[in-house]
């Protein structure tokens, strides 16, 4: 089975996620459907497009979908959330308006019909790599206590993404259980990191971002799972000062799932992209030994 | 012989036990208090098993008084003796000793408590030892009812009572029956025509064979009690015989005084002096408006007889009945009377006066309208046919601002109620106004959207999402006429912002308040009235359709203000009520009633005929009576209670000055038996 | 603030305008504040987001589409989320946010916000993708007060590989400028 990869600008080679795309693509070299990179993908436009020009986000997103389509691809992954819940959006919005549809055809030059089903990181995993991860399952961390933090667009809109329960997801606590971790219990697990605003508003980010890691620490979480780019980089690129703004200590990991799942599967740290994050993560590594 | 008293403890679950030492309570009581020969306590007193208790030991124990320590006598008085009265103890020997709504819920402290329970149960020992076998009044029923008020309260409760077989008299003080809904056009949540539901409900009055209807009369006075008023209804001089006229309309064709504002179309329309208030009045007889008449005006000026005045008189001659006119100028008030046993108040309220809102303009600026008004125009049988036109000078408005509350819920203007109809009528209105003029725009100034019924929620939000009525949350400041415009000045408390409305025409939710004399009226049926003048239920929850007058019901907004479900739910409850008291040829009432003593000649009656009982009887129960001699000359005039009337209230009892007057169950020796039974340390 | 309302400026017609563009309908909202209630960034705007639903119901065109609220808007979705009514808040916000812009209203004390989409936008209409180092680099000159807070970072994202120095350019770049161009 071979699925379309649409890796988004975050997380390919040499920009500032990669660690998440070099995970997702190494743990899929042992567990999981073969993913395929979606020849000539181009940006979705994320927060900018969609916030100042509804037609341009819907046509940057639609064409990859079109682009899917024409090399017969009937599932795509996503494994940036903004990627997937701007696809997954453009193609409603197309579905729903058939003017829009003529137009965003007209201006990407190819048809789209949009029969391609969209699916975030979590989603291939549970869909695909549960059994997978118990049959390959090498290494189980002791007592690793793992807040799951999914941000917004992982579940939201609800009614558009259908994807978990947008208050109170469980798909990346499974996912956390099935390599032997522990989730914890905690409240924070759909708020608002600030996402787009880290260049433009830190501020706001950092308010948000100290509100979420107090809560994970105040949960007994030794590290937080994100499966999300942005919150990533809030979170952990932005700790340090997160830290000095409100004169305080977090020094809590901030790990991607895949790299989770990597370690589980003994794929060695550094090929997952490990040293790569801000704070270390070698209190996680180790755990895994 | 003296009294076996058995005393029962309950024990309310933990209701009273939590507090109340309640075996201590059963324990003094066979210890301290004389005459009692058998205590004990149970759970739940008033259960079955509890019950069942009761009337075993009456037998076994023999007792011939009981005390209950138990909740209100309000709760299980009549429970406990009906019990007795099983087992063939008279009832009125039975006591509640409350010790739980006055002790166990009030003290915290439960060695308070039990010394409290111990001396509330002594008390009513002490009472129960004087108790005397007392018999329920028996009351012959009239089997008729009388209705006052002739809006939908009335008539859907003069159609159930005469559905249910009973005579009915309704009566009505306008021309036509049909109050306010008549004038409304369509009605909330469904906009369906009001007329179109409320005639039929009209015709069936008049064609109905066990409905008397006066319309034009009032009622004068009110006499007698529960099962047998006396009714005396003033028949206003109509100037026409209803009996000879046959509605053809020659005389109001013919009436030259055409600029006499119309009530039923609220001061937008015209009528005559001779005229029918609305096309389907019940009945479809014309009446004459004597203020307004040439003639009448002409014979007051001269101070003749009205028949004297050859100012006009085109009316009769157009007439076309012969050989006697249908139309009778020299007709007077009649006053006739009526016998019924129960009675539905059912008199409707009014709409708030304009001018108390001089910031609005009410009353002063054309184009400044009440909620009422509205109805009429947008009522395809209104003064404009259904358009919605302009006042001043019939222009449609294409601003249109509606302000809610408008003597509702504004303390400075006495009136702190809701109206509870408004949000409905506004909402309702905004949609008519949208019906009727389509590119128009509706602002609605509120406070709240108050839109508690089935379906009503629904009907305020199409309001807003579907017809594009524009709500504003604020109250409005002023209104102020600016060349052919109305300067709304308004808020909009959810943005915080000022609102400035240059609108072409204002709607007031007027509030709906009393009538200007109910609390006259009021008086003159004994009943009570709450501080807006509405009517007063007796229980707000238990009893919603009973007034504080036995055989007395309450149907509409004489009540309070509601809308037409409710108030046609409430005349059915009062239809109901009024049956199962008409159902039976005979009342049994509770025999705690007063009496004024009488004795052996000489002295005939220790009562010295000062009447102050009579004064601060609520219930005009206290009669005059002349006690006469053989040769019919009055020896002395004494008060008499009449037992029909009094509620056993006991206030003349307290009043009187030469202790004539015994409240049965509740006599002088009694009272003070239970003073002196409490242990004062 | 004074909102006027008068036959020459009636205040439905922007409800209108925007429920006919964006197929969202405003007037749904019954004004609960739940949408307030759960935003993160409410804190830091100056009207709180059922206001700003509130002034395209009553009209208050000009207050809606110069608030700093539309751009502060992080588009987390939360309001949408949870409105009892369905009212597609956060999607209204993207509506604004067009609008605003299409009128030269923008709030100039969100100018780093705006910027950010414009250079964010820039580097997509150039290569196809975003190449963070470039997209960074116009945005700092445009807004160099800014580049000071991240001159921590950049150093140690060089150093970790995460910034690469040279921009990847799509083979469709020129459809990507074609997109652009109809579509702005």
């Amino acid at each position: 089975m071979r699925i379309g990869y649409y890796p988004g600008c975050a997380i390919t080679t040499g920009s500032s996620s990669e660690e998440y795309g070099t995970s997702v693509l190494r743990v899929s070299q042992v567990i999981g459907p073969e993913l395929e990179e979606i020849h000539d993908w181009n940006c979705c436009g994320a927060s900018s497009a969609h916030a100042t020009n509804h037609k341009l986000s819907t046509a940057l997103s639609i064409r990859n979908i079109s682009l899917a389509e024409k090399y017969g691809f009937k599932e795509i992954l996503a494994p940036c959330p903004m990627c997937s819940q701007r696809l997954i959006i453009s193609q409603k919005d197309v579905a729903d308006d058939e003017k829009l549809k003529k137009e965003v055809e007209d201006a990407i030059e190819m048809p789209c019909n949009s029969g391609v089903k969209i699916l975030n990181y979590l989603e291939l995993i549970k869909n695909y790599c549960m059994d997978d991860i118990a049959k390959n399952l090498k290494k189980t961390p002791k007592d690793l206590k793992i807040a799951s933090y999914y941000g917004c667009l992982l579940v939201r809109p609800p009614k558009v993404l259908q994807f978990d329960d947008p208050e109170d997801p469980k798909s990346m606590d499974e996912i956390v259980k099935a390599i032997g971790a522990k989730p914890v219990e905690w409240e924070f697990k759909t708020n608002c990191c600030g996402g787009g605003f880290t260049l433009s508003r830190t501020d706001v980010v950092l308010k948000l971002t100290n509100d979420i890691l107090e809560g994970a620490v105040e949960a007994g979480a030794d590290a937080i799972a994100v499966a999300c780019p942005m919150c990533h980089a809030n979170l952990d690129m932005r700790q340090k000062k997160i830290e000095k703004e409100y004169n305080r200590k977090f020094n809590i990991p901030i790990v991607y799932i895949s790299e989770l799942i990597g370690l589980a599967l003994d794929l060695g740290a550094i090929s997952l992209g490990l040293n790569k994050h801000f704070v270390e993560t070698e209190s996680v590594v180790n755990a895994f030994s | 012989m003296s009294k076996k008293i058995g005393v029962f403890v309950c024990h309310c679950g933990t209701n009273i036990s939590a507090t109340v030492d309640v075996e201590k309570v059963a324990e003094e009581a066979k210890k301290k208090n004389p005459g009692v020969t058998y205590t004990t306590t149970h759970k739940y007193m008033c259960s079955d098993p509890g019950q069942k208790l009761l009337r075993d030991k009456i037998k076994e124990e023999g007792l011939t008084g009981i005390v209950v320590a138990a909740c209100s006598p309000k709760m299980h008085e009549r429970t406990f003796r009906n019990a007795a009265i099983k087992t063939g103890l008279n009832p009125y020997h039975v006591e509640i000793s409350n010790i739980r709504e006055q002790c166990s819920w009030v003290h915290k402290d439960k060695a308070v408590g039990t010394t409290k329970s111990i001396d509330l149960v002594r008390m009513m020992t002490e009472k129960t030892r004087k108790d005397k076998s007392l018999k329920p009044i028996k009351v012959h029923v009239t089997k008729r009812a009388l209705v006052i008020g002739g809006g939908i309260a009335g008539i859907q409760a003069a159609l159930d009572i005469a559905d249910g077989g009973n005579e009915v008299i309704l009566v009505e003080r306008e021309a036509s029956i049909g109050g306010h809904m008549a004038q409304l056009s369509e009605t909330f949540p469904t906009l369906d025509c009001s007329q179109c539901i409320m005639t039929p409900k009209m015709v069936e009055v008049a064609q109905h064979e066990n409905i008397k209807l006066y319309t034009w009369s009032e009622i004068e006075a009110v006499g007698g009690y529960l099962g047998n008023f006396d009714i005396k209804i003033r028949k206003k001089a109509r100037s026409v015989d209803l009996d000879l006229c046959t509605g053809c309309s020659s005389c109001w064709q013919v009436c030259p005084s055409k600029k006499i504002k119309s009530e039923f179309d609220m001061g937008l329309g015209n009528r005559t002096a001779i005229y029918v208030p609305f096309p389907q009045a019940i009945p479809s007889k014309p009446v004459i408006d004597r203020e307004n008449c040439l003639l009448f005006k002409d014979a007051r000026k001269k101070n003749i007889p009205p028949n004297d005045s050859k100012v006009c008189r085109k009316c009769i001659d157009a007439c076309p009945i012969a050989p006697v006119k249908a139309i009778d100028y020299s007709q007077e008030d009649e006053i006739v009377e009526e016998k019924v046993g129960a009675i539905v108040v059912a008199t409707g309220y009014r709409e708030l006066e304009d001018g108390l809102y001089g910031e609005y303009g009410g009353g002063k600026y054309k184009d400044v309208i009440t909620g009422l008004q509205f109805e009429r125009l947008a009522s395809a049988s209104g003064p404009t046919d259904g358009m919605i036109k302009r006042p001043s000078d019939g222009k449609e408005p294409e601003i249109i601002v509606f302000i809610q509350c408008v003597g509702s819920r504004d303390p400075s203007k006495g009136c702190s109620y809701c109206s509870k109809t408004c949000c409905m009528y506004t909402a309702k209105h905004t949609m008519l106004y949208k019906h009727k003029v389509h590119h128009g725009h509706a602002y609605v100034f509120y406070i709240d959207i108050r839109c508690a019924g089935k379906s009503y929620e629904e009907f305020a939000q199409r309001a807003i999402e579907e017809e594009g009525a524009t709500y504003l949350r604020g109250r409005v400041s002023r209104v102020y006429q600016k060349g052919d415009k109305l300067v709304v000045l308004g808020a909009d408390t959810l943005t915080g912002s000022v609102v400035e409305i240059e609108a072409e025409m204002v709607v007031l939710a007027s509030a709906m308040k009393a009538q200007d004399d109910a609390g006259e009226f009021a008086r003159k049926l004994s009943i009570q009235y709450d501080k807006d003048m509405f009517f007063s239920e007796i229980h707000p929850k238990l009893k919603p359709v009973e007034s504080s007058s036995a055989g007395i019901f309450l149907a509409g907004t004489c009540q309070g203000p509601k809308d037409i479900p409710e108030a046609v739910a409430q005349a059915g409850a009062a239809a109901s009520k009024v049956l199962a008291l008409l159902s039976s040829d005979e009342l049994e009432r509770e025999p705690v009633v007063a009496r004024v003593d009488r004795q052996l000649p000489p002295v005939f009656s220790t009562c010295i005929g000062c009447f102050y009982c009579q004064k601060v009887c609520p219930y005009s129960a206290i009669e005059q009576e002349d006690i006469k001699a053989r040769d019919g000359s009055v020896i002395k005039t004494v008060a008499r209670v009449n037992e029909g009337l009094c509620q056993g209230c006991g206030l003349c009892a307290a009043t009187c000055r030469s202790k004539s007057i015994e409240l049965a169950g509740f006599n002088d020796e009694q009272i003070y038996a239970e003073i002196n039974a409490v242990e004062f340390n | 603030m004074k909102i006027k309302i008068s036959l020459n400026e009636s205040s439905s017609d922007f409800a209108k305008e925007v429920e006919e563009r964006s197929g969202i309908k405003v007037r749904e909202c019954y004004q609960c504040g739940k949408c307030t209630a759960g935003c993160p960034v409410a804190y830091e705007m100056d009207y709180m987001p059922n206001q700003i639903i509130r002034f395209v119901q009553i009209g208050a065109k000009r207050e809606a589409l110069t608030s700093r609220t539309i751009w502060l808007c992080a588009s987390c979705i939360t309001c949408t989320t949870r409105c009892p009514k369905e009212v597609k808040i956060a999607e209204l916000m993207d509506v604004l946010r067009e609008m605003s812009l299409e009128e030269g209203l923008a709030n100039p004390l969100e100018k780093n916000i705006t910027t950010f989409h414009k250079s964010f936008l820039n580097s997509i209409k150039k290569h196809g993708r975003i190449s963070e180092l470039w997209m960074l680099n116009e945005y700092k000159m445009k807004r160099p007060k800014t580049a000071l807070q991240d001159l921590v970072v950049a150093p140690q994202l060089i150093s970790k590989g995460k910034l690469s120095f040279l921009p990847h350019d799509i083979k469709g770049k020129d459809v990507i400028k074609r997109i652009f161009e109809k579509c702005e």
